[in-house]
């Protein structure tokens, strides 16, 4: 198990390398220079070349690059343009609010999509599962955007009861909580659903039945456990997903976290932050599909011989 | 998948006297996709909204760009049916407007990502090996980060224009196309007919487009049109952040983002360009949902 654990953290490395050469090509190729940001439109070109040449942008892209890798690798991600701290320091201030974001995300929309995806395959081909269904494709299609801005005008507007910016107290996270975790809630009720269907048909379950266990216990023991394993694939996959979506959330709620972070560095050209932020963005995504590997493990013996057999 | 073997006798034209009898597998998809009800109502809605976008000079009442100071902020009227907005431009008509853009880079970047990631999956899973294992490691880098933060990068750095919107978004989507295509090449690339496309010496661009993509063709489209419609939620987003799209261009995105401010007092403004987002993206994944189920009844539960 640790074995298999390591390796695939060794197999995280080259994917990591791959992200930072994507975005550091990606910053490059912008049109923008940076070094003519900093000073604003009243600099001499001769500043602006001093400049150039401190912040190395005179040397060649490759050895550029090759700074930037080695650097990281010392866990020194560059000063930020705009406000001249670490880089890593301003990402390690802002990710404490977007974890706590995406995890109430995901908490919501498991807790959710869970119980409404089971329901809708308990009552299959009726009007509840109809409801359910549709009520999970509508959360698919509506943008999570404009989710947020009528959850604001109609609780913060209307019916004054949260608060529409902040981050201050437990109110301020319920209406961000619903907006990065409804798409999710989504994808999770109809995968349920389906995998659900699938489960119940299998004769462990109607064997179970036979041998006179209660519906409760069938379904707690017996197909639940056995519908876990797609949900959480999907679900491992979305958080991932969802992570992108602090950008949206953070931005409507006014929230200081990671993805706010990154569209404002995007707006001002500060590209140390660029480059840093997606790149601790992609670490996370590749912590997540970890433990979501892990977690298979748990839940599903087969799969936990089979590491072990691995040995 | 399913299709492969009902393809084969009708691409490579043997059995002339089958097929009288037997009708092209897509009249057969066809007909099942009749029988869904949701999806032929999702199909209804996406060319209706075709349509709107099309002639959107004849239905909409005013110049969506027509400002005018002395009517803004209306509430909806029955001359100003979803109201006006600061600049007193018709927010009815920027809607109908609005679809045009919305439709347009939906279909152009899944085009993009589809093309490219078409490319990359079929060649990947044709020759395998090394070739093989790097693009999907490729891919693996791409899918590492979210897709809306890769699109905000790519439009970032190569700057705010319809042009650069398309390519975000295709790029970002390209993995998915990259995986499909590749899942289905590897199930068609030894079969019978493929050997025998080799034996005649059919070079492999050749038997690439010729006899493995059209046998690839169902997940591919399944794919494409929920990729339109997250292609469509993704520029939508992008707009919105003040990244895609910009004002006075009447676009869906931008007009929530501009919205936005006059909330409290103007919420029309924000409430009807998301009830059109919605919509779109709604049809085209219910007919996706319908058109994978008719494509591959075997998934059907």
């Amino acid at each position: 198990m640790l074995r298999y654990f390591t390796k695939r953290l060794i197999f995280l490395i080259p994917v990591l390398l791959g992200v930072s050469i994507v975005i550091f090509a990606i910053v490059h190729l912008a049109p923008g220079d940076p070094a003519e940001v900093m000073l604003g439109p009243s600099a001499t070109q001769e500043d602006i070349g001093k400049l150039r040449e401190q912040l190395g942008l005179t040397k060649p892209l490759y050895v550029q690059y090759w700074i930037f890798l080695t650097n990281a690798l010392k866990g020194d991600l560059g000063r930020s343009i705009k406000s001249n701290a670490p880089v890593l320091e301003e990402i390690l201030e802002r990710f404490p609010a977007t974890l706590t974001l995406a995890s109430l995300g995901m908490l919501f929309a498991i807790t959710v999509g869970l119980p409404l995806g089971v329901l809708a395959a308990l009552k299959q081909n009726t009007w509840v599962d109809a409801l359910c269904s549709f009520f999970a494709l509508v959360g698919f299609s509506i943008p999570n955007f404009w989710v947020g801005l009528m959850l604001m005008l109609l609780l913060s507007i209307t019916i004054p009861i949260l608060p529409s910016s902040g981050f201050d107290s437990w109110k301020n996270l319920i209406m961000p909580t619903i907006v990065l975790g409804i798409q999710t809630m989504a994808v999770i009720a109809r995968m349920t659903r389906s995998s659900m269907l699938e489960v119940i048909r299998q004769d462990y379950v109607r064997t179970a039945r036979a041998k006179g266990i209660s519906d409760r216990l069938v379904l707690t023991r017996h197909i639940l456990t056995n519908v876990m394993i797609p949900v959480v694939t999907i679900a491992g996959i979305y958080f991932g997903h969802s992570l992108g979506g602090v950008v949206i959330t953070e931005t409507i709620f006014s929230i200081p976290g990671l993805g706010r972070l990154i569209v404002d560095a995007i707006r001002a050209q500060d590209y140390p932050v660029v480059q840093g932020g997606v790149l601790f963005f992609a670490l996370c995504v590749g912590i997540v599909n970890l433990l979501v590997d892990l977690l298979y493990a748990v839940l599903d013996p087969r799969i936990k011989a089979q590491y072990r057999s691995a040995k | 998948m399913t299709m492969s073997e009902k393809t084969v006798p009708a691409s490579s034209g043997s059995g002339g006297a089958l097929r009288e009898k037997r009708r092209s597998p897509w009249w057969e998809v066809w007909r099942r996709l009749r029988r869904n009800k949701a999806a032929v109502a999702g199909m209804t809605v996406v060319i209706l909204l075709l349509f709107v976008a099309v002639f959107a000079p004849l239905i909409a009442p005013y110049d969506p760009n027509q400002t005018n100071i002395k009517i803004r902020l209306q509430p909806p009227s029955a001359e100003h049916l979803m109201g006006t907005d600061n600049f007193g431009r018709d927010m009815f008509s920027r809607v109908i407007y609005g679809s045009r853009i919305s439709l347009y880079v939906g279909f152009i970047a899944v085009g993009i990502g589809a093309v490219f990631g078409g490319i990359l999956g079929a060649v990947g899973g044709y020759y395998g090996g090394r070739l093989d294992n790097f693009i999907m490691r490729c891919m693996d880098v791409l899918l590492a980060i979210p897709q809306i933060i890769l699109a905000i990068a790519i439009v970032g750095a190569l700057g705010t224009s319809l042009l650069n919107l398309m390519i975000a978004v295709g790029i970002s989507q390209l993995p998915r196309y990259a995986r499909v295509v590749r899942a289905s090449t590897l199930t068609v690339r030894g079969q019978e007919f493929v050997e025998a496309a080799k034996a005649i010496g059919a070079s492999d661009t050749r038997i690439i487009l010729e006899n493995i993509l059209p046998n690839c063709m169902a997940p591919i489209i399944v794919q494409s049109t929920l990729g339109v419609a997250q292609a469509i939620l993704a520029a939508a987003t992008l707009s919105f952040l003040g990244l895609g799209i910009q004002p006075p261009t009447a676009e869906w995105g931008s007009m929530l983002s501009s919205g936005r401010q006059f909330l409290r007092n103007a919420p029309y403004l924000t409430f009807f360009p998301g009830v059109a987002i919605s919509i779109v993206v709604l049809a085209l994944n219910i007919f996706g949902d319908g058109l994978r189920d008719s494509l591959d009844p075997k998934l059907r539960q």
